[in-house]
């Protein structure tokens, strides 16, 4: 079971609480667990990633296990904590306005 | 027993404003979606408690919303909670706010760039919905004016989205640049009397007509003068923040320019100044009198620069005589320190006996005339920005 945390307008979107938990097939990279989001809450399909490009939106960041994964390919295999599910992954909004 | 429903997009939410056709006491709902910017919500003409708004953000992209209790609750279209995630035939659920240009050569004229600031192309890019126009008569077709600017259309009820591409296509698509607030699509009118007939217009490309429910569009901007750009009067290019029609007369336009406020009595083929006695032809909103057809208003703002009301005085002017001929309203509005501006999308009005005048501004104020503008009150002051205001007369 993969444990994403999600931010607040998200989960107020998909009408969960701060963190939910998917079944992934496969190897669980990022784009596998985005993809078991998607499937499970199709309510957040294109506010993560772009519907056509499949680009992760600029003004969020993926985090697991204390590393900032944001920037790496969307195929890269998630540390096994994540796998476990003894460590979230974590989309996170970017912290910016006044 | 009549009333209206006043529905108010803000840069942090929804908000509704309920009240008897007195229009002295008001309730107030909201924040819905709080944090969200909400360009644009509008009712269903055929259906009031069919509601459609357009929820973006600069973080999570574009999220369309619907009511059909009148915005009491509201879901995403085709997303009811605890319903699968996929259709009967495998198709992915979830595309309510899918907004893809088409260019495929099906339509023939595939587009896929537009003028930047700089003079080079660029590629067209979806960044929100500006405006929502829903059918006349079917509360399942809705019109979506979108940045960068096209036109899009659903018939069912906002759970999927496909663009009129004719309008792209056809012919100075190309040469369009986007204003200081982008390039969106920001009005559409729709023909009572003709179906097939729809005015669009665009910030700043200018005014645009179809006579083909949308397959062919042509620019109808013969008359407009702006000497900000290269060629004056140019066929594209006019930066048209809004334009207005009552819906007895269709042919009958008229329109709130950058600089200028102009009137079309053939059907946008050819315009002419209609600015008149004001203190300044600047200005976003132009509304038609519910029932008086030559009764038109707007809020001249001081510049292109200073976007605020002239000497810090707020005033709606009104010209009974389809313009030229313009007087101040100013009983009940702010007549010192005032530096608010009203925004393109957030002016209305209802069509009780006595017509209400509606309009909401930068400071969160939405100010209501129910007696056609000679007396003003503040229904509320305190919203956060508003960036659009419609009204539904309920019967």
């Amino acid at each position: 079971m993969i444990r994403v945390v999600l931010p607040y307008h998200l989960r107020t979107l998909a009408r969960v609480g701060p963190e939910v938990e998917l079944d992934v097939n496969g190897v669980v990279t990022v784009r596998s667990v985005l993809d078991a989001l998607e499937i499970r809450y199709p309510m957040l399909c294109g506010t993560i990633r772009d519907h056509v490009t499949q680009q992760r939106r600029p003004f969020l960041r993926f985090f697991a296990c204390e590393q900032d994964l944001s920037l790496e390919p969307p195929d890269t295999i998630l540390p096994d904590a994540i796998v476990s599910g003894s460590e979230p992954f974590l989309i996170i909004g970017a912290i910016a306005g006044g | 027993m009549s009333g209206v429903r006043v529905l108010v997009g803000t840069r942090k939410g929804v908000f509704i404003l309920t009240s008897d056709s007195k229009r002295q006491k008001w309730d107030v709902s909201g924040p819905n979606f709080a944090g969200w910017e909400i360009y644009h919500m509008k009712g269903s003409p055929s259906d009031p408690n069919r509601i459609y708004t357009s929820q973006t953000s600069g973080w999570f992209g574009q999220i369309i919303q619907r009511s059909d209790d009148g915005g009491k609750t509201w879901f995403q279209p085709g997303l009811k909670p605890g319903e699968p995630t996929k259709s009967p035939e495998g198709f992915q659920i979830g595309e309510s706010n899918k907004f893809v240009y088409d260019t495929s050569p099906e339509t023939g004229k595939p587009l896929t760039t537009h003028q930047w600031y700089d003079g080079t192309q660029h590629p067209w890019e979806f960044k929100r919905v500006w405006h929502l126009e829903p059918s006349l008569n079917d509360p399942n077709t809705v019109y979506a004016g979108v940045e960068d600017a096209a036109l899009f259309r659903t018939t069912d009820g906002g759970k999927s989205w496909h663009e009129l591409p004719g309008l792209r296509g056809h012919g100075t698509g190309a040469q369009w640049t986007p204003g200081a607030g982008g390039m969106c699509l920001h009005t559409i009118l729709l023909d009572q009397t003709n179906r097939r007939r729809m005015y669009v217009a665009i910030s700043s490309a200018g005014t645009f007509r179809t006579d083909d429910e949308g397959k062919t569009w042509k620019p109808i901007n013969r008359g407009l003068i702006s000497q900000y750009i290269p060629d004056p009067d140019a066929e594209i290019g006019h930066c048209v923040h809004r334009i207005a029609m009552h819906r007895s007369r269709p042919n009958t336009l008229f329109m709130q320019k950058h600089w200028d406020v102009m009137r079309s009595d053939d059907a946008g083929d050819n315009w002419r100044e209609i600015s008149g006695n004001l203190p300044t032809d600047f200005g976003f909103v132009i509304d038609v009198h519910a029932h008086e057809p030559e009764t038109i208003y707007v809020i001249p703002i001081k510049n292109d620069s200073e976007h605020f009301p002239p000497d810090g005085k707020l005033r709606v002017y009104r010209s009974r005589t389809g313009g030229n001929k313009w007087e101040p309203l100013t009983n009940g509005l702010p007549q010192e320190n005032c530096y608010v501006n009203v925004l393109r999308d957030a002016m209305a009005v209802d069509s009780l006996d006595k017509c209400g005048i509606y309009f909401g501004t930068t400071g969160g104020q939405v100010y209501v005339s129910p007696d056609g503008g000679d007396n003003w009150n503040a229904i509320v002051h305190d919203l956060p920005a508003i960036l659009s205001v419609e009204v539904q007369t309920l019967k």
